[in-house]
């Protein structure tokens, strides 16, 4: 029988491997792309825990979790493409003029 | 019954792989299509846990619309494989690794112990679409209206910041 | 669900998909003596009677030619590119309702493969996946002309799958419900068509785009950029792009009748044209049945035929215009249609 704790252990776990993915990895759309992962485990935490206590509350933060994800994937990407249009690089480590 | 065990099981395994795959892999493409598979995977949970509604919305924005934008940047940027993919400057990766290993088990501890009792027992099939958008219409109106508010600042910011002049 | 309703499902599966690629080597001949008599020549008549055997031929040379891969694609995802096309065309299906309820042997057999209650979003979610076979496909192949089919015709079905959807807001608010078998059961007194003409309109254009028809071809455009998205595949894997595209067409074809001309409801007259033929036509028959499917038949096929028909009539658009038509004429139009529906629905209009 499926109960909430193992659906929440799923969340749980997508998360940790986004947040490896943003501490690991250098690349800046790979970056970008773990935390996709990580907004969705979210998702998953507040549908299932939406469903188990027989509100449709959690849906509705899902939606608004959703769109917000989009606008900030639009965002972030048009911001990608200007950072490579002054450097041609999105290894992170090179990113360091504002530094010092 | 058993039939929602066999799809929980085949989604949840799906949705692990395929983020390992994603923050593991070369090729940014392929990182790419492996989100694109682990989406559909929760929208395969989405669907075992009564929202067959977010299930659709999920496929149709974030795997259909948020992930061809995802891929299109890759093509334009033109990238390559990743010649050396964990050579962090300044943190060694042990430590980020334990770092993450730590959020996870500050995570796990509460959810494992924690006994979870059903408010009420699950009625299958009980809400339908309907009743979200009362909901959404009526207690969330204000934040419904400023996500609208946020998708035109984020349409106007990304024509913007993309633009070549 | 017990073994007899997995064996119906099963059948049901496999009559759909039979028809649904059987469609396939049809169309190609009716598009190739179509064409031919569009403009005034004969077209294929050596193979059969009439060349009517002429897509055997095509099928037995597309299985017997050499399947090329060349070297410098990428070599996992050259092969599974023309998958991520067919399929998302082919399920789509699923949620189309073929038929009325039919009662054989004490059972009850909904024609419809699977009665989704967010049908609408299903077909949607579905056919929005499209996308990924033609841009995994161009850039997989490693080739200027590729990549630039695939980027532009990606960016066509997208700026016209927001076109699409928001057209099918204004039926949604009319039938209240997302279920494909609901709507067409709601036709029963009038079809869609005569209460969302605008949609049907907008719809009926998207549904153009959305699967790269002439006049939206531009991805294709043999003239200009070799062969697009699929200028690297050959034989069989050509072959399974050729049959995504014509699945594609049925299916927006079936989905127009669907949700604007009634679906399954029968034209005017042909009760009659059965009693005349000697078939029984008493509530819940296997005759009335098969009039139904048949009444869904006929009206998709001439769906089809519109589309091979305007392929050859109309000129292709430029970049530029299509675009400048998708966002700034259809989308506009959708919404016009969904706020002219809201008020005409409040004032008890509709």
């Amino acid at each position: 029988m499926i109960g909430l704790t193992h659906y929440l252990m799923l969340s749980s776990i997508l998360f940790s491997l986004g947040v490896l993915g943003v501490l690991l990895r250098r690349n800046l759309l790979i970056i970008f792309m773990s935390i996709e992962l990580m907004l969705n485990s979210v998702n998953l935490a507040w549908v299932s825990i939406a469903n188990f206590s027989n509100r449709l509350d959690g849906q509705i933060f899902v939606f608004f979790v959703i769109t917000v994800a989009a606008a900030e994937a639009a965002v972030g990407l048009a911001l990608i493409i200007s950072i490579f249009r002054l450097k041609p690089t999105t290894h992170i480590d090179e990113l360091n003029q504002l530094k010092g | 019954m058993a039939l929602e065990v066999i799809l929980f099981w085949i989604c949840s395994v799906t949705s692990v792989v395929a983020a390992l795959f994603v923050i593991l892999h070369r090729n940014p493409i392929l990182s790419a299509l492996a989100l694109l598979a682990s989406l559909f995977a929760v929208a395969g949970l989405f669907i075992t846990l009564q929202a067959p509604f977010l299930a659709a919305i999920q496929i149709l924005i974030y795997a259909g619309a948020v992930m061809v934008l995802f891929i299109f940047v890759i093509m334009l940027l033109n990238l390559q494989k990743d010649p050396e993919r964990f050579a962090p400057q300044g943190v060694p990766v042990t430590l980020r690794f334990a770092l993450g290993l730590w959020v996870f088990i500050g995570l796990s501890i509460p959810i494992l112990w924690t006994a979870f009792t059903w408010a009420m027992p699950p009625t299958p099939g009980a809400y339908s679409v309907s009743h979200l958008a009362e909901l959404l219409f009526d207690q969330y109106l204000l934040p419904f209206e400023l996500t609208s508010f946020l998708l035109l600042v984020a349409m106007v910011g990304g024509v913007v910041l993309a633009k070549k002049s | 669900m017990d073994f007899i309703d997995f064996t119906i499902l099963a059948i049901k599966i496999m009559v759909v998909m039979g028809a649904l690629l059987n469609a396939v080597p049809i169309l190609v001949w009716v598009e190739r003596r179509g064409s031919a008599f569009i403009q005034d020549r004969l077209g294929p008549n050596r193979v059969g009677p009439m060349g009517l055997l002429q897509p055997v031929a095509d099928v037995i040379k597309f299985i017997f030619k050499e399947d090329p891969i060349p070297c410098h694609v990428h070599r996992f995802l050259f092969p599974i590119a023309p998958l991520f096309s067919l399929i998302p065309a082919s399920i789509i299906f699923a949620a189309i309702p073929f038929g009325d309820t039919l009662e054989i042997w004490g059972r009850t057999i909904t024609l419809q493969i699977a009665d989704i209650h967010i049908g609408i979003l299903y077909v949607l979610a579905v056919g929005s996946l499209g996308i990924y076979g033609v841009l995994i496909a161009g850039w997989s192949s490693n080739n200027k002309y590729s990549i630039l089919g695939a980027l532009r015709s990606s960016s066509q079905m997208i700026s016209y799958e927001i076109a699409l959807g928001a057209s099918l807001i204004g039926p949604l608010l009319v039938y209240g419900t997302f279920s494909l078998n609901e709507i067409v059961h709601l036709q029963a007194q009038s079809w869609g068509i005569f209460l969302q003409p605008l949609a049907f309109l907008i719809f009926f254009v998207s549904g153009f785009a959305e699967s790269n028809r002439l006049p939206f071809d531009l991805p294709e455009g043999e003239a200009e950029l070799v062969a697009g998205f699929h200028t690297e595949y050959g034989s069989m894997k050509f072959a399974l792009f050729f049959m995504a595209e014509y699945i594609h067409i049925v299916t927006i074809a079936a989905l127009n009748t669907t949700l604007f001309w009634g679906g399954w409801q029968l034209i005017p007259g042909m009760v009659s044209l059965a009693n005349v033929l000697g078939i029984s036509t008493y509530p819940h028959s296997v005759g009335l049945a098969l009039l139904k499917v048949a009444a869904f038949t006929l009206k998709t096929t001439f769906f089809t035929l519109i589309f091979i028909w305007v392929r050859w009539t109309l000129p292709r658009f430029r970049y530029d215009q299509l675009m400048m038509l998708g966002w700034k004429i259809l989308i506009p139009a959708a919404f016009i249609n969904i706020g002219a529906t809201a008020v005409l629905l409040y004032i008890g209009w509709l």
